[in-house]
Order: structure tokens, then C-alpha cells, then sequence
């Protein structure tokens, strides 16, 4: 039995790169899990491979997605302690300086890394807020990136939208740390995801974080934040947000 | 929100008119307050009834079993053919309804497993797994709409902002008074918060005969951190505030008599009204609701009636809202010196299961 037995956590992004390695290791440790990714067929077999996960199929970034999702995450659950805003959109493919980047590339990266996890956490914060009363502690995960602090050339819809998650993260923090929720900006670093190789095609896999190396990082920094339980493994090389400003 | 009203009616009779926003500043720093956090449910499904081809509404009002946590079987209540648009009360009865009928709601299939006191009034059950009926709610479910509402109604419109469980079939309304920023502030001010789940149902069906038998039987849950919150405040002498009559209900269903509640599951089976004794519930905000109604009612058990004609002459003269968006009343109880009564009736007792 581990931290996570029985913990309720809901991912978005959930069928490929670091939220399909949370969905795994989650799995494993007997949580439980329900996931949101947008298409039906790859919902329905990552499903089928962990029995008792819960596959939500659904578009972040549509406003009229949102609260359908979150009805079936807590209706399946029957309540959440972890929410990990993972799903992610590049902006333009490939990347392309601002000057080049279209208007709608750019919305559709704000719309999904940071007006869809608003949105998430605001239909889910009730719940979350009931399992902090509750004694079950709440954390929800927002998923950055070292492009959030750091001007990279080319990467600007992608940093610019994850700088503002990452603000947002903090002034969630601040105004629902008395309600017994935490909220983390985490950077898991550069990972050998389909997402990293669209960004960066010529990359070499083998100097890359592996997902699943990544994934079990986050869920210690989750039990640290859950449990105040002090991890030592890995950490170092995860950027919480809150320590990196 | 801002502009919403509030009247509040003190345990000494006197009547005030205030902004909603004046709320916290009613409470007391040992105060605690209780709200429901049920979230609503996409209730209103339309689709057809299979034997006869017709076009039908089915509403999900009550679970079938008093148990939230099987979800597949409920009490609803079915229309003919139309929507909100037309007035309940002006909508056709369904096609004649037996016991086995399928029907079909979008990608739902149930069956009918009861007609109960009412040609509208049955027992269902889904055909599907668990999870397919959530994925199934959430495609084709809609909230309950109101023929007063200017736009159909979304779920975003009826989930408070505290809303967790999917349970209810209708807002616990009166918990759309509550705010973070109004949470921040009674704690800053010492006043603690604390939430039980309580399945609300649908307040109205639009038919006398049907309207007669609400509020159904609602289940509910007190978490062991609300029972402990109530007994803490008990201790430092302060009162347990209600938002909304579910709470009410839930409170004073699970109470043990000397002003604390035991913490678990029950099914509020008691109608509260004038004759009711109230033994934890201290005030109540609520909505604005009409004499006649259950929700009325309950207030009778707060204040006396020629207080409750003041307040609501002082309701109309001032065109407070009475819907479920609408404004909001805050009344102390009245502290009786009668012996208490213990409302609570004997059968139900038995369904209270301890965490």
C-alpha cells in the first residue's frame, strides 16, 4: 500500500508523454484515476489497460467541455485530492518566432494551458476544497516548463502561456492555502514525449528525461505537498516553481 | 451577486433590509457555518419512450434506494413531448407507462421499474455500467431548466462555487450566496465553515397532486470534520448557522439531541414545519420562498407566523427575487423555552449508518 492507495486524481493530457506515465505509476500504486485526452480511440485503449481508470474523452480548451468533465471525474470518483493540469499545446508547429506566429496558434495555446486548467480547477474546487475540510489534504499540479521563465527564441506563445499558468498557480496558492489546498507549478523538464519531439524533431531521445522518471518525481513532490513528507529522490532536478522565483 | 438582497430576521422579531454582502458581518466569530455541497446533476433528459415511439422528458428526481452511490437506479418524473419552454404545468402527460417499458435517452437506455403514485411519477433503472452513466449524463444530460430564465440553463449555472458531489437534482440554491472571498472572510473573522452533501431535489414538478408529496425522501452524508466542527462549537457557545433548508434538514434528521449530529449517511424522510423543534440548526439563510411551499414551511419552525407575514409583506414591498437565483433571507431561530421534541421518526432513525 502506498500514499497514493485509494487517492482520487484526475489528469488531463492523460494518453501520451508525462500524463500517460502519471496515469501508469498511479495505477500502480492502486490510486484512483480518471483521465482526459481528446481522442476517443486512444482514451478508450489506455482505459482498457488500466482497469478501474476512468477515460474522460474532452477538449480542454472548449469552454462547454469543461464542466461535462468535471462531472464525470467526481461522479466516477466520487470526490478528487489531486488535480494535474497536464495537457499542453505548443502554439504553432513548428515553433515560430512571435513575429511569424499566428493569432489563432497562439490563442489555441492560451486557451489550452491556461484558460482550460483555470476553468478545470474552478468547476473542480469545491471538491477539492471538501477533501482538504475532510482531512484528505488537496493538491492540484500545474504542468510548466523552464520556457515559462527563460526567453527562448521561437518558443514564445508556449512560454508566454506557461508564465501565466505558472503566476496563476501562485495566487491560487495564496488565496486557497487557508482552504487546505496546494498548488504547484512543476517543471518536469525536457522529457522524451511526442510533445518534444514536435517541438525539437532533431533531439536526442537518450539525453532526455524519460517520462515515467519524471512522472515519479511529480507524485513525490505531490506527497510532500499532501504529507509534508520530505523525499529525497529526484527532487533536485524538479523545478517547483515557488523555489526556482 | 452584489446587488442581491438580504432581509434578516432577528430572534427578537425585528426585520432589517440589507445588501447579501452584509452577510458575514450577521455572524459571530464562534459561529459556525454548514452549507451543502452537493453539485447538480444533468438531470432533464429528453428522448423516447420505446413501446409507443413517443417523444418524452425525463427528469431524475430522487434516488431510488436513498443511495447516491449506486447510480443506477432513480425516482423521475416523466413529461410528453415539449421542453421547458411551455409552462410544467401545461405540459401532456407522458404515453401510459408499465413496469418494463424501455426507454431510450440518447446514449442511455433504461427501464421502467415502477410507476409509482402518479401517471408522471416512476422508478427507473440505466442499463450500463457505472461509468458509462456518467459519460452518459454528462453527453446528453441537461440541467433542469425554469421557464423564468432568460437563457437555458448550463451547468456552470447551477453548480455553487462550492459544489462537489453530483447528487442533487436541483441547486441547493441558497448556497449561491457563498463566495471564496466571503469564506475568506469569516475565517478571518474566526466564524468556521463546514459542509455536509445533501441530494436536493426538484422543488416543484409543476402538478398539485405531485407537489404534494415533496421534497422527497433526500439522502445525505455528514462528514466525521462537520459532526466534530458542530460539537467544537457547541462547546465554545456558538451557534450553527445553515445555508439553505437541505441543511436544515440533514442537521436536525442526524441529530443526537443535545445539539450535536452524528456523522454518516441518512435519508431526510421529515417534513419540518411550525410543529418541528429544532434542536441544531440556530439560523438559517435561505432563499425567498412562498407561503404554501415546503421550503416556507420549514422557516415556521424558526420564527412565529405573524413574524414570517411581516417578513414576507416586507419581501414584497421590497421585490425581493423568489426564484432560484434570486435573494436571500437569513432568520435566527427563536430560542422557545418548550421541552424538546424529538422530530426525527422512528423508522428513519434506523437509516442513519455511522462512518
Amino acid at each position: 500500500m502506498s500514499l497514493f492507495t485509494g487517492v482520487r486524481v484526475a489528469i488531463t493530457g492523460g494518453t501520451s508523454g508525462l500524463g500517460l506515465a502519471l496515469v501508469d505509476e498511479l495505477h500502480r500504486h492502486e490510486a484512483r484515476v480518471a483521465f482526459v485526452a481528446r481522442g476517443r480511440e486512444r482514451v478508450e485503449r489506455i482505459a482498457a489497460a488500466h482497469p478501474g481508470a476512468y477515460g474522460i474523452v474532452g477538449d480542454v480548451s472548449s469552454k462547454d467541455a469543461i464542466y461535462p468533465m468535471a462531472l464525470q471525474i467526481l461522479g466516477a470518483l466520487g470526490g478528487l485530492d489531486i488535480l494535474i493540469n497536464n495537457a499542453s499545446d505548443l502554439g504553432p508547429v513548428p515553433l515560430a518566432q512571435l513575429g511569424d506566429t499566428e493569432c489563432e496558434d497562439f490563442e489555441r495555446a492560451l486557451a489550452t494551458n491556461v484558460v482550460g486548467p483555470f476553468r478545470l480547477t474552478k468547476a473542480l474546487l469545491g471538491a477539492l476544497a471538501a477533501s482538504a475540510r475532510n482531512g484528505s489534504g488537496a493538491v492540484v499540479v500545474n504542468v510548466s516548463s523552464d520556457a515559462a521563465v527563460n526567453a527562448y527564441p521561437a518558443w514564445g506563445a508556449y512560454s508566454a502561456s506557461k508564465a501565466a499558468l505558472g503566476h496563476m498557480t501562485r495566487i491560487w496558492d495564496t488565496e486557497l492555502a487557508a482552504e487546505g489546498i496546494r498548488f504547484l507549478s512543476i517543471d518536469p523538464g525536457d522529457m522524451d514525449t511526442p510533445m518534444h519531439t514536435l517541438a525539437v524533431p532533431d533531439a536526442n531521445p537518450a539525453e532526455l528525461k524519460r517520462p515515467e522518471t519524471a512522472a515519479r518525481q511529480l507524485l513525490d513532490a505531490i506527497a510532500e505537498a499532501l504529507h509534508g513528507q520530505v523525499t529525497p529522490a529526484g527532487l533536485e532536478t524538479i523545478a517547483v516553481e515557488s523555489e526556482v522565483m | 451577486m452584489t446587488s442581491a438582497k438580504l432581509l434578516f430576521v432577528s430572534a427578537d422579531g425585528q426585520l432589517r433590509h440589507l445588501a447579501r454582502d452584509a452577510f458575514v458581518g450577521l455572524l459571530r466569530p464562534s459561529d459556525l457555518v454548514v452549507a451543502n455541497d452537493a453539485a447538480t446533476l444533468p438531470a432533464s433528459l429528453h428522448g423516447v419512450h420505446v413501446p409507443t415511439g413517443e417523444a418524452i422528458e425525463v427528469r431524475l428526481a430522487g434516488w431510488d434506494g436513498g443511495n447516491w452511490h449506486d447510480p443506477f437506479r432513480f425516482t423521475a418524473i416523466v413529461f410528453g413531448s415539449g421542453d421547458y419552454r411551455t409552462r410544467t404545468e401545461d405540459r401532456p402527460l407522458p404515453p401510459p407507462l408499465a413496469p418494463g417499458d424501455p426507454i431510450r435517452l440518447g446514449s442511455l437506455s433504461a427501464t421502467i421499474t415502477n410507476v409509482l403514485r402518479h401517471p408522471r411519477l416512476v422508478s427507473l433503472r440505466f442499463n450500463h455500467s457505472h461509468d458509462a452513466i456518467w459519460r452518459g449524463l454528462a453527453g446528453h444530460g441537461r440541467p433542469i431548466q425554469y421557464a423564468h430564465a432568460a437563457a437555458p440553463l448550463v451547468l456552470w449555472d447551477v453548480w455553487t462555487r462550492i459544489a462537489a458531489a453530483p447528487v442533487a437534482f436541483e441547486p441547493p440554491s441558497a448556497g449561491f450566496a457563498l463566495s471564496w472571498h466571503m469564506l475568506s472572510k469569516m475565517r478571518a473573522r474566526g466564524i468556521r465553515f463546514a459542509t455536509i452533501t445533501h441530494a436536493a431535489g426538484i422543488s416543484s414538478t409543476g402538478d398539485e397532486a405531485l407537489d404534494q408529496q415533496l421534497p422527497f425522501d433526500e439522502p445525505y452524508e455528514i462528514p466525521i470534520a462537520t459532526a466534530r466542527a458542530i460539537a467544537h462549537t457547541r462547546v465554545r457557545g456558538g451557534r450553527v448557522v445553515a445555508i439553505g433548508t437541505t441543511v436544515v434538514r440533514a442537521l436536525e434528521h442526524a441529530s443526537i439531541g443535545d445539539g450535536n449530529v452524528r456523522a454518516g449517511r441518512g435519508i431526510a424522510t421529515e417534513h419540518i414545519n411550525a410543529g418541528s423543534r429544532l434542536v441544531v440548526a440556530d439560523a438559517l439563510l435561505s432563499g425567498i420562498h412562498e407561503p404554501g411551499t415546503s421550503h416556507y414551511d420549514l422557516l415556521r419552525a424558526f420564527a412565529d407566523d405573524s413574524t414570517l407575514d411581516l417578513a414576507d409583506q416586507a419581501v414584497h414591498s421590497s421585490a425581493y427575487r423568489a426564484h432560484e437565483f434570486g435573494d436571500s433571507i437569513f432568520i435566527e431561530r427563536v430560542q422557545p423555552d418548550l421541552p424538546i421534541r424529538v422530530m426525527r421518526a422512528p423508522e428513519a432513525s434506523a437509516m442513519i449508518v455511522s462512518c
